[in-house]
């Protein structure tokens, strides 16, 4: 479709093998096409094997798939990464600190940088978490940030996530698996290490617990394996060699949370929840909850255990919400914005509006409140029916939806069938803040596997890569 | 450990245990039918596999003849049995996913990769593959997984739950095992030495692997006393009953609660029985009588385990109310 001249990742405008793919493209160079298809295979069997897999919902009960992995990394040269490493860093600050914010004095709101009914109307606004402190007053310990790269080649922020953000346990994997079938491209140069993840996780959710804790419990609570994440906190709870707890095996009495264990209960004070704030608990917010803890509401609010992320941070990551985090950065921090947002319309206000409803076919409209790349509308790919369908939806309700340009996301050479073809990709680095903010280098690299597509989600055909950060 | 966990992994390795067990009956009861020519008798051993594993009632509500195609289907590859060698690594699997925080990736991988290879499995493959060759196929597994279960894990709570599932299992089949061929197994004058009960009698000792042993321990032709006390009282044969209970007592007393006494209780006494028995009391007895008694005992002790590890009552410690 497009004819713009997408940023691609291995080749510059002129053919030119980029400098930071050097390596990899003389490896390919001299490695026989059958070596690699034999090693494209064993990556298949071995993620089976291992069991990498993830449940697709709407499909029957049970239903597992493997991502499929393809075997070209996504290079970043180590200078480009400090740059954005800085700009991730001074977001998630910020982000912390908005949180903070509008669960106390709610300075930005009387400042007038963000809209106050924006915020206080967002059914993510959790009004339980008012005047609640938490330990550190960090909110959202671990966050994952997509960032895309423009015809321009500059890193832009398509959306934070700062809910439970999953797919870390693929950049492990991955990794793993290229040291295992091409040990010799990691001893011709030098790559980030990314396996220390699990270890800075550990340590994050242990300085998180309250205060006076001094060798916390720590869990991971999951809704259980019919969720789609569900290998995932399994690897996890394994690597930090946690306990993985449903919500059957918590129970809270005067305000502690216990585990049910064979030595009878014990004490919890820390628990990185994988499941959200609606299912938690069901005497404070979905009383049909099945998957929650009744009381661990009351217990949290009372310092007596830490939930990672906070209760709340929804709103932080709400797209209604997107257009207005350059804003806080210099609320809060009094510095210009490292990594740029990706110009958004809000629908409510009417010129906007206006301008989407006639541009429906250039522009991606996105509901405020989903994810996972559900119910979004993609325009250049779409009919004019679906076009049709949405704009009424939008009408109805456009406080609902926010629009944005169709970005020329950057492209990586990628194994289809048996030659490299250009396909988009993404980025999503995992940030872990406590006392300090740290990450591993690079993140995940999300690959859409369709021609011309621009929907990288894994619930929507889309696959991953290794992403390396060389020096 | 949580007590789900714990709960998990006796089922995991119940299940394994099952699916090996299963395979050694089924390999026994098609080595049988083919000693015989005549078709009727033939049928007539593939009523022991359903017998053994109590599933006669199951199979005669789906099937109207018990036959050697029927039965191996049944009780090898049927989604709709539950306690099929299919379901068997299904649940394995499905127990393990539960539970990969506490078993070695190793473990993990063996039940992953034993489940995706059951699972093309068919009727044609398996005859392609040659019968016996897939019972292998599932003893091998077991054997890997027990393997890479020693070889890897952590000697905690964890391993002594996985352990306890085995044991409990194992005694269970080996029990009804003997009670399914104790007819074979009834002192006779008539026929002694008799081929076919030279056949019958090694076939029992070949199914739970102790051939080799009783030749070593017994230095003497096979007689059916002798197989009845090596299996239920000797400690040192893995399948034995003896074995079994010996194991499972020490473990309840490695994993005790304060809820867990009259579990530890009534595996000591089971124990002791097989410790302080004789092999003629057990015959004056009735070997039915007095295997019936031992599947009802072990029953009742299953129960016990769910209830003081799996299921706890609540019981708030002290120093929580204090706090």
């Amino acid at each position: 479709m497009a004819l713009k001249p997408f940023y691609n990742e291995m080749y510059a405008a002129d053919g030119s093998v980029r400098p930071q793919y050097a390596g990899f493209a003389d490896w390919l160079s001299k490695t026989p096409p059958e070596k690699i298809a034999q090693n494209r295979e064993a990556a298949d069997l071995m993620f089976h094997r291992v069991g990498i897999t993830f449940a697709v919902y709407g499909e029957t009960t049970g239903t597992e798939r493997l991502i499929p992995f393809d075997i070209v990394p996504h290079v970043i040269p180590g200078k480009k990464w400090e740059e954005v490493a800085r700009g991730l860093t001074q977001r998630i600050t910020a982000l912390n600190a908005f949180l903070h914010d509008i669960y106390h004095e709610q300075k930005i709101l009387k400042a007038g940088k963000v809209p106050a009914d924006k915020v206080l109307e967002n059914s993510q606004f959790r009004r339980e978490m008012m005047h609640v402190n938490v330990p550190g007053g960090i909110y959202a310990h671990v966050a994952g940030i997509d960032l895309v790269k423009d015809t321009d080649g500059e890193y832009y922020v398509l959306e934070d996530n700062l809910r439970t953000p999953s797919g870390v346990s693929y950049l492990l994997e991955n990794r793993k698996m290229m040291m295992r079938l091409f040990p010799e491209l990691f001893a011709a140069q030098t790559i980030r290490p990314v396996d220390h993840y699990p270890d800075m996780l550990l340590e994050t959710l242990r300085n998180a617990a309250p205060v006076g804790v001094d060798s916390p419990t720590i869990v991971l609570m999951t809704p259980g394996n019919f969720n789609s994440a569900y290998f995932e906190h399994a690897f996890l709870a394994q690597q930090m060699g946690i306990e993985l707890v449903e919500g059957i095996d918590l129970f809270v009495q005067d305000n502690t949370v216990f585990m049910r264990t064979t030595q009878g209960p014990q004490k919890v004070d820390v628990i990185y929840r994988r499941i959200d704030d609606d299912f938690i608990d069901p005497l404070a917010f979905r009383p049909d909850s099945m998957l929650g803890v009744p009381g661990l509401m009351n217990a949290y609010r009372a310092g007596r255990v830490t939930l990672a992320n906070a209760v709340g941070t929804g709103i932080a990551d709400d797209k209604s919400l997107y257009p207005y985090v350059p804003e806080m950065i210099r609320f809060y921090l009094g510095e210009e914005p490292i990594l740029k947002n990706v110009h958004t319309y809000i629908l409510t206000n009417k010129a906007d509006l206006d301008f989407v409803i006639a541009n429906m076919a250039d522009l991606v409209i996105k509901e405020t409140q989903g994810s996972g790349g559900y119910g979004m509308l993609v325009g250049p790919m779409s009919t004019k029916e679906e076009r049709e369908r949405y704009k009424r939806r939008v009408l109805d309700a456009p406080e609902r939806f926010i629009a944005q340009p169709t970005l020329s996301l950057s492209t990586c050479p990628t194994f289809i069938g048996k030659g490299l073809v250009p396909r988009h990709i993404d980025l999503r680095p995992y940030i872990l803040s406590g006392k300090s903010v740290n990450f591993v280098p690079g993140g995940l690299t999300r690959v859409a596997l369709r021609e011309g597509s621009l929907v990288v989600n894994s619930s929507q055909g889309g696959g991953v890569k290794d992403t390396w950060v060389v020096d | 450990m949580l007590s789900r966990t714990a709960s998990m992994l006796y089922w995991m390795s119940r299940n394994v245990e099952r699916a090996e067990n299963t395979a050694r009956i089924l390999d026994v009861a098609y080595r049988m039918s083919l000693l015989t020519k005549d078709a009727d008798l033939q049928d007539q051993e593939w009523f022991a596999p359903l017998n053994i594993t109590g599933s006669l009632f199951p199979f005669s509500g789906r099937h109207s003849i018990v036959c050697a195609k029927e039965v191996l289907h049944f009780m090898a590859l049927d989604a709709e049995n539950p306690s099929s060698i299919y379901n068997c690594a299904k649940q394995a699997r499905e127990n393990a996913r539960a539970v990969r925080g506490s078993i070695t990736s190793e473990m993990w991988e063996v039940l992953n990769a034993t489940w995706l290879e059951m699972q093309n499995m068919d009727e044609d493959r398996l005859y392609a593959r040659g019968i016996s060759t897939f019972f292998e196929w599932v003893k091998e597994r077991s054997h890997l997984f027990r393997g890479v279960t020693f070889g890897t894990m952590r000697r905690d709570e964890a391993f002594q739950f996985h352990r306890l599932g085995t044991y409990m299992e194992r005694a269970d089949n080996t029990a009804r095992m003997l009670d399914v061929k104790y007819h074979v197994l009834l002192p006779s004058v008539d026929d002694v030495g008799g081929a076919v009960d030279y056949y019958q009698w090694s076939a029992v000792l070949r199914s739970v692997s102790a051939y080799e042993s009783y030749r070593k321990v017994y230095r003497d032709s096979v007689t059916p006393v002798r197989i009845a006390e090596l299996l239920i009282l000797r400690v040192d044969i893995p399948r034995s009953l003896h074995f079994c209970m010996h194991d499972v007592y020490k473990i309840l007393c490695t994993v005790q609660n304060r809820s867990s006494a009259e579990a530890t209780r009534q595996a000591g006494e089971i124990y002791a029985a097989m410790q302080f028995g004789r092999i003629s009391n057990i015959f004056s007895t009735g070997l039915h009588e007095y295997l019936t008694e031992f599947l009802e005992a072990t029953d009742r002790l299953g129960e016990e385990i769910n209830q003081s590890f799996f299921a706890p009552e609540v019981i708030v410690p002290h120093e929580a109310e204090k706090t």
